[in-house]
């Protein structure tokens, strides 16, 4: 039995287009990954986002490490056009929305402007996140520590042990690709076709490598398909087909598979 | 004739010292002495082996030894000359007091400034005087350079960035009152660089607390010595330059520079010289002490292999190169002073400064790539002037024979290609403002003054010092969202302040100007199979993670003259263990090539040109450049020759601009953009010192023969419009130089080995940072600072440009049937070195089909 999040009858219809697959299936769902860093439901209209760490530059500068101030226009400008493109009639933030608690009360007027206008559009609903666990005020949306919308629950952090049909945040996943002598490192959505975790969306959030330590207990070994975030496209890649990082925590072998 | 008067001569004991060991001090140090006991600033270019150093400190040796004969006089004071009075004991004693640091020496090698003091105590030592010496580097104990600050010693030798952190202390005034003099040593080699700006901006801050300290320069040749002559002296805006006095000793004897010539073929590519090595090992058996200088550290690794792999006579041979474990190369340097080696095989890390022993030969394999760093190696060999230094260049390939024959009629012209001097980087003067800062308030008026007065800085205009101050203070953001948080507050006065004092504590974590690669540690093991590998093994060295990132565990490549096996990665540190290839992959270090100087490209070009002066070069380099006059056509000193010509199924594009590699790959890139907007559908491009070859699958002869677009316009300069905008968005190298950039102002802050972050927690990334920065506001001053240094740097941008201006109009088509002679080097280059692709989606496109093909087969 393949592991892979997309049937191969898919992969077939795609092949025959002459292109990559644009959906992956969970829980009999199907979703398309956006390569802005979004996901589109389209039977339910719902668009999916998670990790958009509004106010991370301001964050910083209240430590003295002045990151340039536009992250926050750049998300959400990012995200609107998303919107404008999907027409989404409910969008779901999946967590650390913001920053750090104090994040909403140093957006700047016109962030702040093009935020309220984003929620006030459609149904939005704000997931508590460990840098967010409280709602953010006088922003519009409503809030929610899970949502549950049919067999799927929606929460910030992945839940521990085997579970079916999750889609969630916080470990911003990236993944690293070899070939040639050459290296490429993009944000990914990751998926086992039972639970799905999602890139970062925040203009200023790094990642880290889906082969750590911290996504063992949510797929096991490399049973999983990354899909690496291209230019223009998504680009579903195997577990195995993957490398780690350099600086990595202990024990890079976890994961491995003799090599075959 | 030199008359020896009271005013000429030596005092004691300094005479009788000379005089004792049968020396006569040398006419430039009794002269250097003379100027600088006048209080005058002093440039003495000299050659290795001049007696340069002591020349530099025989001044301050004497005014100390000066200051502690009138302490000690009163003991054996003349009972019939006149009873000392008061005032003239307070005097004295205002002499003895010691306000501080008297001579502060700065080299830009640590191990230099421990050399130079060990050879500076010794005459001390010798003569009994009573002055203190100390070196001050990051290798000192926190507890010694704590006590330094508050007793400093009479002679403080250190870094630049040592210099540094001492001005942003609060004790900086107190150090550096009585300061009289500043020895400047190798300062060819630190003016270039941003090292060179900081220790600029630190001589202005000097002059602050003693305005009137002079300076002593000591320098190898130059091309341009009145500008390190500026440089050492405090300017003036809109006033003439203000030089130092130039001292330059007589030319030593010529050294014996000769062209190895090999019976077996000269390659057409490559930079091994492997064709030459039994050649090279018979030169190191019949000489003492032979250094083998190379260019990059991994020809270096390959050279050392293939030596020992025909060692017969187990000669030693050692290996040196900047990668190596400390250990490791000291060891190597500690058999060198001892002349137990026979010969090392080095890279730029022996180019400076410390004397090794005797040496007898260089040997430099590959081409030198600039005359004046080739003068500056063969200075290693014999550091005596009575004698020549003896050296044998041993070209790689068949270019690189033009090179080594056009470097040493340069070498021989005593012509010179050292680079302009930099105009101040904006990056430095950051860090320099928050330094000022942490030792106290500063008047933003007073202190442009004084940075202008740095010769780097001469023409920073007060807007863009402004704007580097509110960098500084609060990031510098158009949109001001951190004015509250500022490092830098206003005090009532209006100076600025710092806001916190941590910030002086990060201050001097950060301070500095060498961003390094990020380095993995690499560490020796026994080889494990799959199983976590055992730790605690020997430490071997350094190595780029770049490098690494391409190598999946179980491949080989050559470290420390060793092969080696990549078993893990942990953390900080690549585990290895010592294994057996044939074919091992060869570790790449980022920015180890030097490209050719402007000066020895237009020397080649000349060379090409006239086939009068080919009776220089070896036979078969003859016979190659007649057949290219043959088959195509040789290009005049001015032009451009450009061919194209049909191979397999791709047509090729060749052009030989002779610019050196950094911008013949700005050109590439340039080049394939603009043909494919032509859609001229070109496939790649590799370029090398000389020449860059375009490929692709539209015939771009025809094209060119018919305008679209004519050879004019394919090379026309408004290609550093647009084009260059365009590609720089993406360039990984403008990246790269930003998260330079980035570090060095402050912006974020270095990675320190130990502090790593793991797990979770992630660093910044730079690229997301540039990429927002550009995006919302592209006039930021940290984006102009990267573009200036991009356009010197890694693209090399200015050469470009001149490049482009120069050839216009004189370009030549030759549209060939078949591959030219003078192609075929280029064409070699094709396959082992391609492309550095900028589009990465073609990547992560194939890894998906392979995931569609697994799937179609269940």
């Amino acid at each position: 039995m393949s592991s892979l999040a997309t049937s191969s009858k898919e992969a077939q219809d795609s092949k025959a287009q002459g292109s990559t697959p644009r959906t992956m299936t969970l829980c009999g769902e199907a979703f398309e990954p956006c390569a802005g860093g979004a996901l589109w439901w389209a039977a339910e209209r719902t668009l999916i986002v998670a990790d958009l760490h509004l106010e991370k530059g301001s964050s910083f500068a209240t430590k003295g490490v002045f990151l340039p101030p536009y992250d926050t226009t750049a998300t959400l400008t990012r995200l609107a056009q998303i919107i404008t493109h999907r027409k989404p009639q409910r969008v779901i933030a999946l967590g650390d929305s913001f920053h750090d608690q104090g994040g909403p009360a140093r957006l700047v007027p016109s962030d702040l402007l093009a935020l309220t206008a984003l929620t006030a559009a459609v149904e939005w609903i704000w997931i508590a996140g460990n840098h967010d666990p409280v709602p953010p005020a006088g922003l519009g949306g409503t809030f929610s520590d899970e949502l549950m919308i049919g067999g799927l629950t929606f929460r910030h952090e992945p839940a521990k042990g085997a579970v079916d049909g999750e889609i969630a945040g916080h470990l911003h996943p990236v993944a690293r690709l070899r070939r040639n002598g050459r290296s490429v490192r993009r944000r990914c959505f990751a998926t086992n076709g039972a639970r799905l975790i999602l890139p970062a969306f925040g203009a200023l959030t790094g990642g880290l490598n889906v082969l750590d330590d911290a996504f063992a207990p949510i797929f096991s070994g490399r049973k999983f398909t990354a899909w690496m975030i291209g230019t223009d496209e998504v680009y579903p890649v195997l577990g195995r087909k993957l490398s780690t990082d350099m600086a990595l925590p202990a024990n890079p072998w976890a994961f491995r598979k003799p090599r075959d | 004739m030199d008359v020896l008067d009271a005013d000429t001569a030596l005092p004691e004991p300094f005479a009788s010292w000379f005089s004792d060991r049968g020396w006569t001090p040398r006419p430039h140090q009794l002269d250097l002495w003379r100027r600088a006991r006048d209080g005058r600033s002093v440039l003495l270019i000299a050659p290795t082996g001049a007696g340069k150093t002591l020349a530099g400190f025989l001044p301050s040796l004497i005014d100390l030894a000066d200051r502690g004969q009138t302490a000690a006089e009163p003991q054996d004071r003349d009972t019939a000359a006149e009873p000392e009075t008061l005032d003239d004991r307070l005097d004295r004693w205002a002499k003895v007091r010691r306000p501080g640091i008297h001579t502060l020496y700065v080299s830009p090698l640590k191990a230099l400034a421990v050399d130079v003091a060990r050879n500076v105590v010794t005459p001390v030592e010798e003569m009994e005087l009573p002055i203190s010496i100390e070196t001050r580097t990051g290798d000192t104990p926190p507890s010694k350079r704590q006590r330094q600050k508050t007793s400093p010693p009479d002679i403080l030798m250190t870094t630049p960035e040592q210099v540094a952190l001492l001005l942003a202390s609060r004790e900086a005034s107190d150090l550096f009152a009585g300061l009289k003099t500043v020895i400047l040593d190798e300062l060819h080699a630190l003016v270039t660089s941003k090292r060179g700006d900081l220790l600029s901006l630190g001589l202005a801050r000097l002059r602050a607390y003693a305005p009137k300290f002079n300076t002593i320069g000591l320098s190898a040749t130059v091309a341009e010595p009145d500008q390190l002559r500026a440089w050492l002296r405090p300017q003036a805006p809109g006033k003439d330059l203000q030089l130092a006095d130039l001292l330059t000793t007589p030319a030593g004897i010529k050294p014996e520079i000769t062209i190895l010539t090999s019976d077996e073929r000269v390659p057409w590519s490559g930079h091994t010289a492997r064709y030459a090595l039994p050649e090279v090992y018979d030169l190191i058996r019949r000489h003492g002490t032979t250094l083998v200088f190379v260019n990059t550290r991994s020809q270096a690794e390959l050279l050392f292999q293939e030596l020992w792999a025909i060692n017969d006579d187990m000669l030693p041979i050692a290996l040196h190169h900047g990668s190596l474990s400390k250990e490791q190369r000291r060891k190597v340097e500690a058999a060198m002073t001892r002349n137990e080696l026979k010969a090392v095989v080095c890279t730029s890390t022996l180019d400076l400064g410390i004397d090794w022993g005797d040496v007898d030969l260089v040997i430099h394999v590959g081409a030198p790539k600039g005359a004046s760093r080739l003068a500056q190696r063969i200075g290693r060999a014999n550091h005596r002037l009575d004698e020549p230094s003896r050296a044998v260049l041993v070209p790689a390939n068949r270019f690189e024979v033009m090179e080594c024959r056009a470097a040493l009629d340069a070498n021989y012209l005593g012509a010179q290609d050292t680079p302009p001097l930099r105009t101040g980087a904006l990056d430095v003067l950051a860090q320099h403002i928050l330094g000022v800062a942490c030792a106290g308030p500063f008047d933003a008026a007073g202190l442009h003054q004084e940075v202008i007065s740095a010769y780097p800085y001469r023409d920073l205009n007060r807007n863009r010092f402004d704007r580097v101050v509110d960098f500084v203070a609060t990031g510098g953001y158009a949109l001001r969202a951190y004015d509250r948080f500022a490092r830098l507050k206003q005090t009532g006065d209006g100076r600025f302040r710092l806001a916190h004092p941590s910030l002086a504590q990060r201050y001097r974590l950060n301070v500095g100007t060498i961003v390094e690669a990020p380095m993995l540690k690499l560490r020796l093991s026994r080889p494990g199979r799959g199983k976590p590998v055992s730790r605690g093994g020997r430490m071997l060295g350094h190595i780029e993670e770049y490098f690494l990132e391409t190598l999946p565990p179980g491949d080989t490549f050559l470290f420390a003259g060793e092969v080696l096996k990549l078993e893990a990665i942990q953390e900080d540190e690549a585990i290895v263990s010592r294994a057996r290839a044939e074919e091992p992959q060869v570790p790449f270090y980022a920015g180890g090539k030097f490209p050719l100087t402007t000066y020895l490209a237009d020397q080649v070009r000349g060379m090409l040109a006239d086939p009068d002066r080919w009776h220089a070069l070896p036979d078969q380099v003859r016979d190659w450049l007649s057949m290219q006059h043959l088959k195509s056509v040789l290009p005049k000193r001015n032009e451009m020759l450009v061919e194209t010509f049909l191979r397999g199924k791709r047509h090729y594009l060749v052009a030989y601009p002779f610019e050196g590699r950094l911008a013949h790959q700005s050109l590439g890139m340039l080049l394939t953009r603009r043909l494919e907007r032509a859609r001229a559908k070109p496939l790649g491009f590799v370029a090398s010192d000389y020449a860059i070859a375009v490929w692709g699958l539209d015939d771009i002869g025809a094209r060119l023969d018919r305008g679209d677009p004519s050879p004019t316009d394919l090379f026309d300069e408004d290609m550093l419009g647009d084009d260059l905008e365009a590609w720089m968005a993406e360039s990984y190298l403008l990246k790269r130089t930003f998260r330079q950039c980035a570090v060095i102002a402050g912006l974020i802050e270095r990675r320190f080995p130990g502090k790593e972050k793991t797990g979770r927690q992630v660093t910044i990334s730079t690229d997301l940072i540039y990429d927002v920065l550009r995006q919302h506001e592209p006039d930021h001053i940290l984006l102009q600072a990267t573009w200036n240094d991009a356009a010197t740097g890694l693209l090399d941008i200015a050469r470009l440009s001149e490049m482009l201006s120069r050839i216009k109009g004189r370009i030549v088509h030759k549209a060939l049937k078949q591959i030219s002679p003078l192609a075929v080097p280029i064409m070699l280059e094709i396959g082992r070195e391609s492309v550095k692709g900028e589009a990465q989606d073609s990547l992560m496109a194939d890894a998906a089909e392979d995931l569609i093909e697994e799937a179609m087969a269940g």
